[in-house]
């Protein structure tokens, strides 16, 4: 299990870095938020990133993707994290092409995935009903009625749902709320009757959506009353590369605060000069360094076969992990810049508020640490 | 993965026809003041045994050249005889400062005549090196030392007069590598490197008694030492220089510890055993998040050393990664120690008599010496200044 690049993963990070530090640095994004952009990404470089493949990187190469691996889906969004360049990645490919090539059906595959690979089609993934994160408390219901499936309930939280043209939605088959068994997954038209879909801008200027559901018909996707199996792998991948996010994200809030002590002068002496600083940065660095090795070694788990086993305990690890880290980071990037840190028109703030998103999202450090212990044995 | 060799076939069976039964699983030696029981006789003779076959084909130091007494071997070679050395679960033959600091030193700043003379004697176990650093007022700022060293009309031998403290180990020492003042007048750039030996008269040594119960340093006082000129390392006054180069193999081999990886089980054990279980799970919720805790971080360190030797073998460079492993190291073994101690509960207080259990007053003894390890090699503070400084680059 590597811990460390190869060549041509190592070239992928350079051209990912250039490309997104040319096409989307940090001002794409501030200008989205400014012009209050109804996606909160860019649809001009979604198509610019599945032109150059990497939107399909993981999706294999029969439905049109470049069948590569995990780490390089971390790779991409490391760079995307530096910048805070917003795109689908996590919503439309990580979780939505990812439970349709999860569930093994492959009409649906050959169906959607080529689409959702050349960046054409938008998927996303709607499962969460309560804002503490709880993939396993389902109580939207499916009904059976005659082909098809008509779904009732609330779905919150639909990270991109605005702007989804297919919902892949969680609802209950059997048992009672709460219950890993009979939680099935369904795909559903995001524009018929019996949807409503409110946008929500969060705090990270991105969108996500709430979805009223009435008797919305939907098709089933993988195996009836056996969608947690899908839904737990599928949010593994997509957590470990949530992680990889933030990891660019607080190497790059870490550069810049770095950057900012060797700059600014108080007391006639650079603010980096101070030790209670210093030490203070030299455990930002530190950190920073332990947790990249166990988002790693989460990817690389994922890219090989033998080691998948130890997939779900890794993924709980780099995100418990990767959240505290990215408190930690972000506070520390805040009060090092002092005044100039509180304000809007400093970016270091937009680095707080994308790392708070990114911590909720998808379990936070508490429940993935109690998730760690009890995969652990304890 | 092992990979079959010539080298290996070779390795294995040398150690299988030759390595005493006795040794295996054992644990590396303790010194007698620390070690729970002392070792049996049969024991004793296999280490002696097992030293002098290891050290004949330089596998006690197998990197080092064989004119020195290595084994001259390719750094895959080596790493092959560790697993040989793993796979029959055999502690290292030899240890110590020699092998691990003043050696390697010396390969880098000795001179050709000095090399011959100490490596080989260093190799076969035959000098046993103390490290005289630290004075009594010469902690975090070594450079602030005194012990003086003045040389005599010969122009052969220095006089050396002073005291260092926490000289690990100097009780079975017969060697001292030593940082001496030879100008007043410049405070890094006058002080110089040399090597003593520990019989000549003059030189008293104290063991210190720590918190644990245990003496692991000593005072060691100089009254009219005399030393020989021949066996200073370096320049004279450009000390300084080796004894960094020194204290980044000190440092180094402080960092690589192989014990992060599997303290979790203890810990886990421990903790269902004061608490009890839940469906499988530490029943006390905030007992069970801190052991969950301290496990995520001592994997993120022993993840980290592996991508460190993985980045180092594909490169040949250490990455700034390295420089990390003793700081958290030294303060992630010490939370453990905490944690172990709030586990054992009132158990953890006794420390002699009735009552006590052997493991209970080791944890407790151990939580206490540990205390030395974020502070000796440099400070957890030190660390942290020249981290700041070297890697972030950052203005003094």
């Amino acid at each position: 299990m590597p811990l460390t690049l190869s060549a041509e993963q190592q070239l992928l990070r350079d051209n990912a870095n250039q490309f997104i530090r040319e096409a989307a640095p940090i001002g794409h994004m501030r200008a989205l938020r400014d012009r209050n952009n109804a996606d909160g990404f860019s649809r001009e470089l979604w198509r610019q990133m599945a032109g150059l493949g990497w939107v399909g990187s993981f999706i294999p190469e029969a439905y049109g993707g470049l069948g590569l691996g995990y780490t390089e889906v971390g790779i991409i969004l490391e760079a995307c994290g530096r910048t805070l360049a917003p795109t689908p990645f996590i919503s439309s490919v990580l979780l939505g092409a990812g439970c349709v090539l999860a569930s093994g059906d492959s009409a649906t595959q050959r169906e959607l995935l080529p689409p959702i690979a050349a960046g054409d089609l938008l998927l996303a993934l709607a499962f969460e009903e309560t804002p503490r994160f709880a993939p396993h408390r389902v109580s939207c219901r499916a009904e059976r009625a005659s082909n098809v499936y008509r779904l009732h309930g609330r779905k919150t939280f639909v990270l991109d749902g605005g702007s989804a043209d297919k919902l892949v939605v969680s609802a209950r088959t059997s048992g009672a709320t709460g219950d890993r068994r009979g939680i099935s997954l369904f795909l559903v038209d995001a524009h018929q009757a019996g949807l409503t879909v409110q946008r929500t801008r969060t705090i990270d200027s991105r969108q996500v959506a709430t979805c009223h559901l009435e008797a919305v018909e939907a098709n089933l996707v993988g195996a009836l009353g056996h969608g947690a199996d899908l839904l737990d792998q599928v949010l593994d991948r997509a957590t470990v590369a949530l992680s990889a996010e933030m990891l660019g994200l607080c190497t790059e809030a870490y550069e810049i605060t770095l950057e900012y002590l060797k700059t600014r002068v108080q007391f006639d002496a650079p603010i980096g000069s101070f030790q209670a600083l210093q030490h203070r940065a030299v455990d930002m660095f530190g950190k920073l360094e332990l947790t990249k090795s166990v988002i790693q070694a989460a990817s690389s788990a994922l890219d090989d076969e033998e080691s998948l086993e130890q997939v779900p305990r890794l993924a709980s690890a780099a995100k418990a992990q990767m959240t505290t880290l990215s408190r930690q980071i972000t506070r520390e990037a805040i009060q090092m810049h002092g005044g100039i840190g509180m304000t809007d028109e400093h970016n270091i703030g937009l680095y707080l508020k994308r790392a708070a998103a990114t911590e909720l999202m998808l379990g936070d450090t508490t429940h993935h640490r109690a998730r760690f212990a009890k995969l652990s044995g304890f | 993965m092992t990979e079959p060799s010539a080298f290996r076939d070779e390795v294995r069976a040398f150690l299988a026809a030759n390595v005493p039964e006795v040794l295996r699983g054992r644990p590396v030696s303790m010194p007698a003041e620390t070690a729970a029981n002392p070792e049996p006789a049969d024991v004793i003779a296999a280490r002696a045994k097992y030293l002098s076959l290891m050290a004949q084909r330089g596998y006690t130091v197998p990197r080092w050249p064989k004119e020195y007494g290595g084994a001259g071997l390719t750094a895959s070679e080596a790493r092959t005889l560790q697993e040989e050395l793993d796979a029959l679960r055999l502690p290292p033959a030899l240890l110590g400062m020699g092998v691990s600091m003043i050696g390697p030193t010396l390969l880098v700043h000795g001179s050709d005549d000095q090399k011959q003379r100490f490596l080989p004697q260093i190799a076969s176990g035959a000098y046993r090196f103390c490290q005289g650093f630290s004075e009594p007022g010469a902690g975090s700022d070594l450079a602030a030392l005194r012990t003086s060293a003045v040389l005599d009309e010969s122009g052969q031998r220095y006089l050396i007069n002073g005291s260092k403290i926490w000289t690990s180990g100097a009780q079975h020492a017969n060697w001292i590598f030593m940082l001496v003042r030879t100008d007043l007048s410049n405070k890094h750039n006058g002080i110089t490197f040399i090597l003593v030996d520990m019989s000549v008269p003059g030189i008293e040594v104290k063991p210190i008694r720590l918190l644990s119960g245990h003496s692991m340093f000593c005072e060691v006082f100089f009254h009219d030492v005399v030393a020989q000129a021949r066996d200073v390392i370096g320049p004279v006054n450009g000390g300084w220089t080796v004894a960094k180069t020194l204290l980044g193999f000190e440092r180094s081999g402080m960092g690589t510890g192989r014990r992060v990886a599997n303290s979790g089980n203890e810990l886990v054990t421990l903790a269902k055993q004061a608490v009890g279980e839940h469906d499988g799970m530490i029943a006390d919720g905030g007992l069970r998040d801190a052991v969950a805790q301290l496990l995520l971080d001592e994997l993120a360190l022993s993840l980290t050393i592996e991508r460190a030797a993985e980045s180092r073998s594909a490169t040949g460079v250490a990455g700034p990664e390295m420089s990390l492993f003793k700081l958290y190291q030294s303060e992630l073994g010490q939370r453990r120690e905490e944690l172990a101690l709030s586990l054992r509960g009132s158990d953890a207080l006794a420390w002699e008599g009735a009552g006590t259990s052997p493991e209970s007053t080791a944890a407790t003894r151990m939580w206490l010496s540990g205390k030395a390890t974020t502070i000796w090699g440099g400070t957890s503070e030190i660390q942290r200044n020249i981290i700041a400084k070297r890697i972030l680059r950052l203005p003094s």
